[in-house]
């Protein structure tokens, strides 16, 4: 058994190894180290824990850890890339269902019983928040998954006074916190028990507002909560491993719910209060003019005339499972001695950086797929664009017309090209429901259908 | 429906209304093709490769004519021709119909709905239709290609172990859609390149093809709605006049492409332009058809004169590349006009209206003028001192940066009045951890941003510490439940987070 000293000692190394294996991930070479790094101080730090003195009943816990495990690998091993959003998605409900589950129990335990005056008020706090974020975290999660996995409709539920409503919520969240704290024992339990429900009822429906192409702040921010989560229980177990991983989780979360936020153009407030997506209906103004359309053998001579291709893909790739033949034809086309490179926005797809991992999964070598502001200045000296199943991130809309609802979204400009082959499944308008005027451009073709079968049919032309 | 393509009859007409990979695309539009026999022989596309593509031949221009129902042709057709046309029968070709009246009402009295391809109105959905601009452009590429081919020198200047060679100096007037491909293909080949036009708007093109933009010095601008330039006022003409005298003693090729639709071509050089111009010298007069832009063009032949300047007045047409590109546009407009399973003549159509020109027995020109087109007035940027703004955006910055450290300050000193030692101490750790946080995550590369999901998926596990510390040895115990629990799906977080990271960055290759 180890004293507390040690203990603290091997806390403060795991919070080390915590931040570090954070940071490696600023490249992929360093990233493998990373996880490993994450790895040995999560170790370090459950033994430790376990290896304390004031630990009991570890036969339930080396069960519990077996059961997990073998959940835990199999769930890793069998998901889908494409899932991956699902994924996380029900891993951060987990954290938030953890942290309700801790929270009562440091409320029940005996230990914490006895305390009084303001460190009765304090724990009592702790206990209340902690739980309040996990429970949102919690059911949110699992309506966010709901909602990637397709078994709960992706738009966004909304009905009038739902501002009011959550803040009549949280109101008498605030009230019968108050309760809570001036009680002692656990005769405070019934308000606790008030407000999970509450809390629970405010993650389905802040969630449920949210619509389909917005999950990635969705999900980023859920990533947050779970964090803040974590700090929470840190707080109220007075632990200071909890409190800093935590802390890293949510600063992580919110910084990417930032990226998504300022590549949408939409304040972070009115993605956290939902709502987002409403003022889309007001439809822009009707645009005229007519389509060109292409058949697959003239795309595939396109790209065979071409010098540079840029290939624009969006989460009606990952719909289609594309990347596999979008790689094939990478090959091909590189063969022969063409420039390609993939452009990605950072909100293309369900979850930051999917479509990295997406193209990483079907062998694309990472240094040929660029970020928006990379390849940006590089398109109007590209002879062909492919866009495949993306819309509103290749919008000129954002920057020429003022009174577009995505007005002011950075865009990948790849109108600027000499050509661009949109392949889509029909001229439907994209999530934001808004008119694109780069289909009815003079240098824009239309290739309809189901992406993995356009490239496909382009494949057989192009290996000839 | 049945499409036609007759040989061409006027002598010296190489090009064809459909080459072997245009008739594919009328198969696609799901039109039967008619091709007379040998009809592309002189554009180099034999019978052979018509037939592979889907079309049949036809042995003479009596069967094709009564057989087809529309007739894709170059040049307008003649009168006997016309003869053998029927009625209600429709026909895509040049007809000059400003020039040709006649020929319009015979067409009119057969019945024949004509479509003048050389009046698609320039719009821009009508674009991809416009005959003038694809002619134009392979008609400005050759002029470059046969100026070089009678000047005596490289085009593009060398320094070589055997002296220096300067680079040819070209001027090319009126920058339309030849003009601009005649700028292309002379920068190409490395020359100077100089372009005068008398509308303003086109500088930026000229500009952005790399050549030099010749100006006078009187303010008038010569565009109009209809794309095409004015005739100017005579006191510009007469500063043109200058400045292309000027230009005549220092380049050696001149390229002329100024054009009015309906009219003689305007004179721009003159005699004594030509007089100055060195020895050896080249004029490449692309309005040679229509007058001339040269006073000395004569049309259809190339001759030097005394003092040694080639002009030329003939053209190879390229017939297949022009062909290819002709029959791209009939396509296009065929394409408009519904395929062969909707094929209808909509005369409330913007193109159609115009480029009909006779329809229904009827004559049907001139066409009424095109909607004047708006151009945007370009508003005047408002000018705001930058620096100023730049100074009085740091001054308000650091007010809010101040105003928010001190509520911060507040705030911490309010808490630090209620909360015990052992909370503040925890509460720094958080406040640090943090910006810690905040500090490495912006670093994260945005590639990896899925794993960086995984992994705080995975780290965020940590929470298990809460459960483990709150097991006890008794099953019976609620609290032993709840860790259980606990540890049980922050267990399932760690492992499942972590391996799939690292399935993730497996992945990734270079």
């Amino acid at each position: 058994m180890i004293s507390s000293q040690i203990q603290l000692a091997s806390y403060l190394f795991a919070s080390i190894l915590f931040i570090l294996s954070l940071g490696g991930l600023s490249s992929q070479e360093s990233a493998k180290r990373g996880v490993l790094y994450g790895i040995i101080g999560m170790v370090i730090a459950i033994a430790s824990t376990v290896l304390g003195d004031n630990v009991e009943g570890h036969v339930y816990i080396i069960v519990a850890i077996a059961i997990a495990s073998v959940i835990g690998m199999t769930v890793a091993r069998k998901v889908e890339m494409t899932s991956m959003p699902q994924l996380v998605a029900i891993l951060h409900s987990f954290v938030g269902l953890a942290a309700v589950l801790v929270g009562f129990g440091s409320y029940l335990d005996p230990h914490t019983q006895t305390l009084t005056g303001v460190d009765h008020n304090i724990h009592y706090v702790e206990v209340y928040i902690g739980i309040f974020i996990g429970a949102i975290t919690f059911t949110g999660s699992i309506v966010a998954w709901g909602k990637l996995q397709g078994t709960i409709t992706s738009k966004a539920l909304l009905y009038p006074g739902r501002h009011i409503v959550n803040l009549v919520l949280l109101l008498i969240c605030i009230v019968l916190a108050v309760l809570f704290t001036q009680s002692d024992g656990t005769s405070g339990i019934l308000y606790l028990y008030i407000m999970t429900a509450i809390s629970l009822f405010i993650g389905v429906m802040l969630v449920m507002a949210i619509g389909g192409a917005d999950m990635p702040v969705v999900v980023s921010m859920l990533n947050s909560y779970s964090g803040w989560a974590a700090a929470a229980a840190g707080f109220m177990l007075g632990n200071d491993l909890l409190i800093v991983t935590g802390a890293l989780v949510g600063s992580s979360g919110a910084i990417l719910s930032i990226i998504m936020c300022e590549a949408m153009n939409r304040s972070f407030w009115s993605v956290i209060f939902g709502g987002f997506g409403t003022t889309v209906s007001s439809s822009s103004e009707e645009i005229s003019g007519s389509v060109n359309s292409m058949d697959h053998e003239e795309v595939s001579e396109m790209l065979q005339n071409a010098e540079s291709v840029v290939i624009v893909p969006g989460y009606g790739m990952a719909v289609a499972k594309a990347q596999y033949p979008v790689f094939e034809m990478l090959e091909v086309l590189r063969k022969a001695g063409k420039n390609v490179r993939f452009g990605i926005h950072p909100v293309a797809g369900r979850l930051p950086g999917h479509m990295n991992v997406l193209l990483a999964e079907a062998n694309v070598p990472y240094d040929i797929v660029l970020e928006m502001d990379e390849i940006n200045d590089d398109l109007p000296e590209t002879d062909v664009v492919l866009v495949i199943g993306a819309n509103d991130i290749v919008n000129p809309g954002a920057q020429e017309d003022a009174s577009s609802p995505i007005y002011g979204m950075p865009v990948l400009e790849v109108w600027k090209s000499a050509q661009v082959v949109v392949m889509k499944r029909s001229m439907a308008t994209g999530y934001a429901g808004v008119q694109n005027p780069l289909f009815y451009k003079e240098n824009t073709f239309m290739l309809y259908g189901d992406a993995k079968d356009s490239v496909d049919k382009i494949n057989q032309f192009i290996k000839k | 429906m049945k499409v036609g393509i007759p040989k061409e009859v006027v002598s010296g007409e190489f090009r064809v209304g459909a080459t072997p990979k245009t008739v594919k695309r009328l198969r696609k539009q799901g039109f039967e093709v008619l091709v007379q026999d040998s009809a592309g022989q002189n554009a180099r596309f034999s019978n052979e490769e018509y037939v592979n593509s889907g079309a049949s031949i036809v042995e003479n221009a009596e069967i094709l004519y009564s057989d087809s129902d529309i007739i894709l042709k170059v040049q307008a057709v003649r009168p006997e021709e016309i003869d053998l046309m029927h009625s209600g029968q429709v026909s895509l070709s040049y007809l000059n119909p400003a020039q040709n009246l006649e020929l319009l009402q015979l067409l009119a009295d057969k019945g024949v709905n004509a479509v003048a391809m050389d009046t698609i109105p320039r719009i821009s959905r009508a674009q991809k239709m416009d005959v003038l601009s694809s002619m134009a452009n392979i008609a400005g590429y050759r002029s470059v290609i046969e100026a070089a081919n009678h000047f005596g020198r490289f085009l593009n200047g060398q320094i070589t172990a055997a002296g220096k060679v300067d680079p040819a100096k070209v001027l090319v007037i009126g920058a339309g859609v030849a003009g601009l491909a005649a700028i292309g293909t002379a920068k190409s080949l490395g020359a100077i390149v100089r372009a005068f036009d008398t509308r303003k708007e086109v500088e930026e093109q000229i500009l952005s093809m790399g050549a030099q933009f010749l100006e006078v010095e009187i303010d008038e601008d010569g565009a109009t709605d209809s794309g095409y330039s004015k005739v100017m006022s005579q006191a510009f003409i007469d500063a043109e006049m200058a400045l292309f005298k000027e230009q005549a003693r220092e380049v050696d090729i001149i390229i002329t492409t100024a054009q009015i639709p309906g009219r003689e071509a305007p004179k721009l050089v003159l005699e004594d332009h030509v007089a100055v111009m060195k020895p050896g010298s080249i004029i490449v007069d692309l309005a040679a058809s229509s007058g001339g832009n040269c006073v000395l063009t004569r049309n259809n032949e190339i001759y030097t004169t005394e003092n040694g300047v080639t002009i030329i007045g003939k053209l190879d047409q390229l017939p297949s590349q022009a062909s290819q590109l002709y029959g791209n546009n009939l396509c296009h407009l065929l394409d408009d006009m519904g395929k062969a399973e909707g094929f209808n003549i909509n005369m409330d159509d913007d193109v159609v209206k115009r480029a009909m020109v006779t329809y229904n027995g009827k004559v049907n020109w001139p066409p009424e003028p095109l909607p004047v087109r708006s151009t945007p007035k370009v508003k005047p940027i408002e000018t705001i001192d930058l620096k100023e703004k730049e100074i009085s955006d740091n001054k308000k910055k650091s007010r809010s940066t101040a105003i928010s450290l001190v509520f911060i300050a507040a705030l911490l000193y309010l808490l630090g009045m209620v909360a015990p030692s052992d909370f503040m101490g925890h509460f720094t750790v958080f406040v640090l951890s943090v910006f810690v946080g905040w500090q490495v995550i912006w670093n994260v590369s945005h590639s990896l941003h899925t794993p960086l999901m995984a992994v705080t998926n995975a780290i965020s596990g940590i929470i298990i510490i809460g459960g483990l510390l709150q097991t006890s040895s008794s099953l019976s115990d609620p609290l032993t439940i709840l860790a259980f629990i606990a540890i049980l799906v922050a267990s399932i977080n760690i492992v499942g987070g972590f391996l799939v990271t690292h399935r993730m960055l497996k992945m990734f290759r270079k």
